[in-house]
């Protein structure tokens, strides 16, 4: 690892100044910040530790009936809190399939947000990686890239976003506030991310000295909560990356779909929030149909980047399964398996 | 530039002098505290070798820089017996045969306390699996792994319900 700079800031302000300067990174748990600075990928020359500022830990039930979810609570913590569990669970069951119990303990909030992509070629310091080093070339293109991206990937990137836990909170409109040079501001989670054109480097829209402090959940995500799941495709039954997840949340009333909230994860470089789909299930009865229509339409951009046709039929699939799911209703306690299709009631819909 | 912090390990206070900051817990604890107890496997998070209680929490302690832990209270697997008496996951992970080679172990048992402090799996063998995912066992002793957890949880329920009966 290459030696840096290690700054321990008091207060938000210096902290922003410090890490404006060339070469500073954040680090907050450093679960992923670290394990990238190990393998050389990331090399930044000063650290800027923000795990001690103070007001970043806290979980708060505003007055408007949304909530607000400081940058530094932990994936567990979030997940086991029980109000925000019960108001959220699609968000409680996404953090609970990611990772395992010690990274989830330590994870924070605003890293999950930030986290890099798994593409073995990024971190593979001996390839090609357009997003490690601009304008070097992608040796996924041509490698092993069953996983990697099927929607909003370019010719110089393939890489997918790889947070469960961003899945519901695209769907359900979650706002990042953010600390910067010039102040407060605030942006829709979705439109943090950047998709890879040609500047695949970037996987944000932060500029040096950004710091997320807050995501925001709107008063209208709490409706979802009797019919909200997670879904995630795994190569194993847990503790791994989606090959292709699904964040499903419903309001029915008298037996159609006033509202429905979609978004899909593993299959691009931002979680993909799926409107065109929502758009078909509003005021649809939830059935099997509608939920093929959907599923239909929200992949109708999808194209292989590489061996990775498969991940567009089956994203249809987890879609209609999720869907079901949600449709079926928010189990009263979280599954043994969160989110995964290997739960007893896995919601599988047969012809 | 050096850095001072204070870290409370398995009871005892430490004041450590840090003359560089890319040191992990892992490595704080293995290479100068001399409590090699800790295991380093893949040293990127992925074999739960390393795992150690936090502010009674379980964490990976190779993607956890010590500089940052100022002040923290560390539990390692030297620090949860009694003098001769094991501690009760200890016991049951002999018991139940719970390992082979011993490697992972300790970092198995760190994350089983880790668990049954959570309190969310109970006694429901699922729930124990997946709670235990973040720790790899390369002998393939799972089945004991997950029936000394069993085991554990159910003496401890057992003996909470002795001390409020």
């Amino acid at each position: 690892m290459k030696m840096f700079d290690y700054v321990k800031p008091a207060t938000l302000a210096e902290a922003v100044a410090a890490a404006a300067q060339p070469g500073a990174a954040y680090i907050a748990a450093g679960t992923n910040l670290l394990d990238l600075m190990k393998g050389g990928v990331s090399r930044p020359d000063r650290l800027v530790d923000v795990t001690h500022l103070p007001g970043l830990d806290r979980i708060e039930h505003l007055p408007d009936g949304g909530v607000r979810i400081g940058a530094l609570v932990s994936n567990a913590g979030l997940a086991h809190n029980a109000d925000f569990a019960k108001a959220y669970p699609a968000v409680a069951e996404a953090l609970l399939s990611g990772a395992s119990a010690q990274l989830r303990n330590a994870a924070t909030v605003g890293g999950n947000l930030l986290q890099r992509t798994r593409c073995a070629y990024f971190y593979d310091t001996a390839s090609r990686c357009n997003k490690r080093e601009a304008g070097s070339g992608c040796d996924a293109r041509e490698g092993e890239n069953r996983l990697h991206a099927v929607l909003g990937w370019s010719a110089t990137c393939i890489a997918t976003h790889p947070s469960d836990f961003c899945v519901p909170l695209a769907a359900l409109d979650a706002v990042v506030e953010i600390e910067g040079k010039n102040g407060r501001r605030e942006l829709p989670l979705d439109e943090l991310y950047r998709l890879p054109g040609d500047t695949p480097e970037r996987d944000n829209v932060l500029e040096p000295g950004d710091l997320i402090v807050a995501v925001r959940l709107p008063p209208v995500s709490r409706n979802f909560a009797a019919h909200a799941r997670y879904l995630k495709v795994r190569e194993r039954t847990s503790y791994a990356f989606a090959v292709v997840s699904v964040a499903a949340a419903l309001q029915i009333e008298n037996g159609r779909i006033s509202e429905a909230r979609l978004a899909l994860g593993g299959v691009a470089a931002k979680p993909w929030r799926a409107s065109a789909a929502e758009q078909v299930l509003k005021g649809a009865t939830p059935d099997a149909a509608n939920f093929r229509e959907a599923a239909q339409s929200a992949l109708t951009d999808a194209k292989p980047s590489g061996d990775n046709a498969f991940k567009i039929e089956l994203a249809r699939r987890v879609m209609v399964r999720a869907l079901s799911l949600a449709a079926t209703g928010t189990p009263a306690r979280m599954p043994a398996l969160p989110a995964s299709v290997f739960a007893s009631n896995s919601g599988a819909l047969h012809a | 530039m050096t850095h001072s912090i204070s870290l409370t390990v398995n009871g005892t206070r430490r004041e450590i002098e840090l003359n560089d900051p890319r040191v992990t817990l892992l490595d704080l604890l293995r290479e100068r505290l001399q409590l090699t107890g800790t295991k380093k496997g893949c040293d990127r998070g992925q074999c739960g070798a390393c795992t150690i209680l936090v502010d009674g929490k379980r964490i990976n302690s190779c993607l956890a820089l010590a500089i940052s832990h100022d002040d923290a209270e560390i539990v390692t697997i030297e620090g949860i017996a009694r003098g001769d008496q094991l501690h009760p996951v200890q016991a049951a992970f002999i018991a139940c045969d719970g390992f082979q080679c011993g490697f992972c172990t300790p970092g198995q048992i760190m994350s089983a306390i880790g668990l049954m402090r959570e309190g969310q799996a109970g006694v429901d063998p699922e729930r124990i699996r997946e709670g235990m995912s973040g720790n790899l066992c390369r002998c393939g002793a799972y089945a004991g792994i997950v029936d000394a957890v069993l085991e554990a949880q159910a003496c401890q329920t057992e003996a909470n319900q002795r001390r409020s009966a």
